[in-house]
């Protein structure tokens, strides 16, 4: 060990009862230097980080060496990992509005740390707290320090957590997927910061992503972990350039690429929308009028063909989940809808219901949108049993074998439950109980988001698979831009509920028009 | 028309969902919960029974070489020799006589019914335990086991009956509140606000002055208010549950919504209103032995704890009267809350069944953090 090394592990092992999830890891950190590890979700990425800091919970088994500054963590007294988790390692994790106290001010939390670890206390924390929030470019710096953190934006939160860990000049600092729940051009902006604040105080970073684009950019070396085990160690751009193992070759490949399948020329209008807007009431005060209402979705016209996929980007807020609710109508929207020549915006209770099947919907979280407690046969059969009562029992069943083969699940799953199923097998289900309806028409709301890099891509494939099959038209919903331009024929892009640009996709990348399409596609890597 | 019909080959082996068999589980290992089930199970099924246990007339008998069931059959005295033709006491010396002369009889172990008046105690009344009184008798010598066997079973059968009650007035309401919110939840919210302010107890004792009280009046009353509890509980479990994503899925898909209600979003509400049940129970029980004992409960004579309560009160120099109602209402409510306790924990998602952990307590170390 070097003395540039700062963090170290050799042959480090965690294993949870009979369960081995972290095998034989070498990884080291120099200061200055950035490392990052990534791979796929539970291949032991955070455990091992986790757990070579005695963060775990009690129960998981953990051998090999690890040293932090010369010191073996390993032998380290009870009393002085509290110094050194907080103090000369610092932490910034995914989720960063349950990392911080919802009841506490930003300034009182870190004035916390800075008392525990440095013992400064009144004028001088309040002084120190504002030099580390102008650290992190946080605006109205005084504002932000009586601001609690339900007050604070998802970036602006994560700038706070960001200060916190370097409140006290860490040596090392460990990002846990630091932007994944974050809109890209934030996501830039965040680790921009982090590479900066790395430069100019010299600190180890450890960099757990699964995002391969980000990682390219700012990282210097790069672990690749699979099921636990470490695949390949290289510095970024040797493994960019040439990948040895053929994991890592697969996970530099699994971008989305590719194109729809062209449509018919004469492909007939399916969905038209005239001056489609959403508002929302505001509550009234107890004196005084009622503030107008908030505008989730402006006035937007638009029209989709048979076989054609709309693709709709945005950052989180602009409007385009609820455009998707309005179009279904699961949602009280203003202006006209016609779907396939009849007005949808005016159709009532069950005149509306039996044409639902023609027009499904598929959502990003393959864990919420399927009911736990039901076998996949009967959540994937429902829609069926309902819009065709007079179907004989052999009919369903024969149905739904049919669906899952189509989306690529074995035909025996279907007396099996959703918590058996991995998030992409999830996501295969939910596109299949939409699919036995039928439906002209599919909205697909961020369906790829909450999958890793490679299950992605298959499911791109499928969907894109589906629509030569099918004819069916799309509207993709997402705030990934490499998926939405493997996937759509033309898109729009929203902001703040406004239409912002619209046009065939190929001429929207290569050309956008307004800065903030710019902005996005920047920061997207593409 | 659930489709597990059709998977019959692996239906069977699997049979319960997963979660379901992980709450089993969770509830068999809790070995104190699962022998209080066991144990006030037995307990109730031998009270159904009580009339075979406790009885002023024998279970069986043969008088002048014919069978008689005077358990369930009533006979005229006059079937013994006797002279009226009224149903027969078969504690009258006279009809003893006649029968151990001609015939047999096959006696319950405890020969008395809850309001029979034992006319031979020989002594004061209440007298103390002794082989003829196996707890001894009350104040108006009637046998204090036979009250407390059929006491029991009311207390019990009323608690099931308010239970069950209570649960289908409170879950619908709830339901529809939840699943419409808006205007139907905030009109429905203050209403119950308003009817909850009222005073059940005083409400019943006003109207023991008003009509004669019978189990079913009781009843009736008191399941006007019992059902708010569940209210908030389900209500909230559905304004969750309306937003979760498989519900809107199920409403995309052209669902009903009594269809979405009862497939979708009561199973999660059951979750929480089942681990509410025993604490119900017990609050039932509670209630009818708190009216009881201020004698604004069942009419005079019925077989009541409440009752037994106030007799160990009024008749201190008689002690196995107050420790008997005690012990048998602190046992009963003991397991009642056992059994909730292992209910609670086995809905409780956050304690997992470790393979190597036989005997894990309600605290488990387990609850990840």
């Amino acid at each position: 060990m070097t003395p540039a090394t700062i963090f170290e592990l050799r042959d480090f092992a965690i294993r949870f009862g009979d369960f081995q999830a972290v095998t034989a890891l070498d990884l080291h950190v120099d200061r200055g230097e950035t490392v990052a590890v990534v791979g796929e979700s539970g291949s032991g990425k955070s455990v091992s980080v986790l757990g070579a800091l005695n963060l775990l919970p009690p129960g998981s088994e953990i051998s090999g060496v690890r040293r932090f500054a010369q010191r073996d963590l390993g032998a380290l007294p009870r009393g002085e990992w509290n110094a050194l988790r907080g103090g000369r390692i610092g932490f910034v994790f995914q989720e960063p509005m349950t990392s911080l106290n919802p009841l506490h001010t930003v300034g009182k939390q870190l004035k916390e740390t800075l008392r525990l670890h440095q013992g400064l206390r009144g004028g001088e924390a309040t002084r120190r707290s504002r030099e580390l929030l102008e650290r992190v470019r946080l605006p109205r710096v005084d504002d932000m320090l009586t601001a609690r953190p339900h007050q604070l934006s998802g970036g602006q939160r994560q700038r706070v957590m960001i200060a916190m860990a370097i409140a006290n000049a860490p040596e090392l600092l460990i990002a846990d997927e630091p932007t994944t729940a974050l809109d890209v051009t934030v996501q830039r902006e965040i680790l921009t910061l982090l590479d900066e604040l790395r430069r100019e105080q010299g600190m180890g970073v450890i960099l757990i992503s699964h995002d391969l684009n980000l990682v390219q950019c700012h990282a210097d070396r790069v672990v690749v972990m699979k099921s636990g085990a470490v695949v390949e160690t290289a510095a970024t751009a040797t493994l960019f350039a040439s990948p040895q193992r053929a994991y890592s070759r697969e996970l530099i490949a699994a971008v989305p690429e590719g194109h729809p399948p062209a449509i018919a020329g004469d492909a007939p209008v399916l969905l038209e929308t005239q001056a489609l807007s959403v508002n929302f009431a505001r509550a009234k005060p107890l004196l005084g009028r009622r503030p107008p209402p908030f505008v989730a979705l402006e006035p937007l016209s638009f029209s989709l063909r048979q076989g054609e996929t709309l693709g709709v980007v945005g950052e989180s807020g602009s409007g385009k989940s609820t455009l998707a609710f309005a179009l279904l109508r699961l949602l009280t929207a203003n202006g006209r809808i016609t779907f396939d020549g009849e007005r949808l915006d005016t159709l009532q209770g069950r005149a509306l219901r039996q044409r639902r099947h023609q027009f499904q919907i598929v959502f990003q979280d393959p864990y919420g949108s399927l009911s736990p407690r039901m076998p996949v046969a009967d959540i994937v059969s429902e829609g069926l049993r309902f819009h065709q009562p007079d179907l004989t029992p052999e009919r369903i069943e024969a149905q739904v074998s049919e669906v899952l083969a189509e989306v690529g699940l074995p035909a025996n799953c279907g007396d099996r439950y959703p918590h058996e199923f991995s998030g992409g097998q999830r996501q295969r289900i939910a596109i299949a109980r939409a699919l036995i309806l039928r439906p002209r028409m599919l909205v697909l709301d961020e369906p790829t988001s909450a999958l890793d890099r490679t299950v992605q891509k298959q499911l791109i494939q499928l969907l894109r698979d589906l629509q030569t099959r099918h004819g069916i038209s799309y509207l993709f919903i997402s705030h990934d831009l490499a998926v939405v331009r493997a996937m759509s024929h033309r898109v729009m892009v929203l902001k703040n509920g406004k239409l912002v640009e619209c046009g065939d996709i190929e001429a929207v990348f290569q050309a956008p028009q307004s800065s903030h399409t710019r902005e996005l596609i920047q920061a997207a890597y593409v | 028309m659930r489709l597990s019909s059709l998977f019959p080959a692996t239906r069977g082996r699997r049979g319960l969902s997963p979660i379901t068999r992980r709450r089993l589980n969770v509830f068999r290992h809790n070995r104190r919960a699962l022998a209080s089930l066991w144990i006030f199970g037995m307990l109730f099924i031998l009270s159904l029974a009580a009339e075979l246990i406790s009885n002023d007339k024998p279970l069986v008998m043969q008088y002048q070489g014919d069978w008689y069931v005077p358990v369930v059959v009533d006979y005229p005295e006059t079937t013994f020799g006797g002279f009226l033709p009224t149903t027969t006491d078969y504690h009258d010396p006279f009809v003893r006589s006649q029968i151990e002369a001609h015939g047999w009889a096959i006696w319950p172990p405890v020969p008395f019914d809850y309001q029979t008046l034992d006319r031979d105690v020989g002594g004061p009344v209440p007298s103390p335990p002794g082989p003829r009184h196996w707890l001894g008798t009350d104040d108006q010598g009637r046998d204090v086991f036979a009250r407390v066997i059929y006491g029991f079973r009311l207390s019990v059968a009323f608690a099931l009956a308010l239970t069950a009650g209570s649960l289908v007035i409170g879950v619908s309401i709830g339901a529809l509140q939840g699943y419409y919110g808006g205007k139907i939840d905030l009109i429905g919210q203050r209403l119950i606000e308003i009817w909850s302010g009222l005073p059940v107890l005083f409400l019943l004792i006003i109207l023991a002055s008003l009509v004669e009280p019978n189990i079913w009046w009781l009843l009736g009353i008191m399941l006007l208010f019992t059902w708010l509890g569940l209210v908030d509980i389900v209500r909230a479990e559905f304004l969750r549950a309306r937003n979760l994503e498989y519900v809107r899925a199920a409403r995309a898909m052209g669902l009903p919504s009594r269809l979405i209600m009862w497939r979708h979003v009561l199973p999660n509400a059951m979750v929480a209103t089942l681990t509410f049940i025993p604490f119900l129970f017990t609050g039932a029980i509670t209630t009818l032995t708190a009216l009881d004992f201020l004698g604004f409960g069942l009419p005079p004579g019925s077989p009541s704890l409440g009752e037994l309560v106030a007799q160990g009160k009024n008749n201190l120099q008689a002690p196995w009267l107050g420790i008997t109602a005690f012990v048998t209402l602190s046992v009963m409510l003991s397991l009642l809350v056992f059994i909730g306790e292992g209910l609670r924990d086995a809905f409780d998602p956050r304690i997992r069944m470790p393979t190597s952990m036989p005997q894990p307590t309600t605290r488990s170390p387990e609850r990840s953090p």
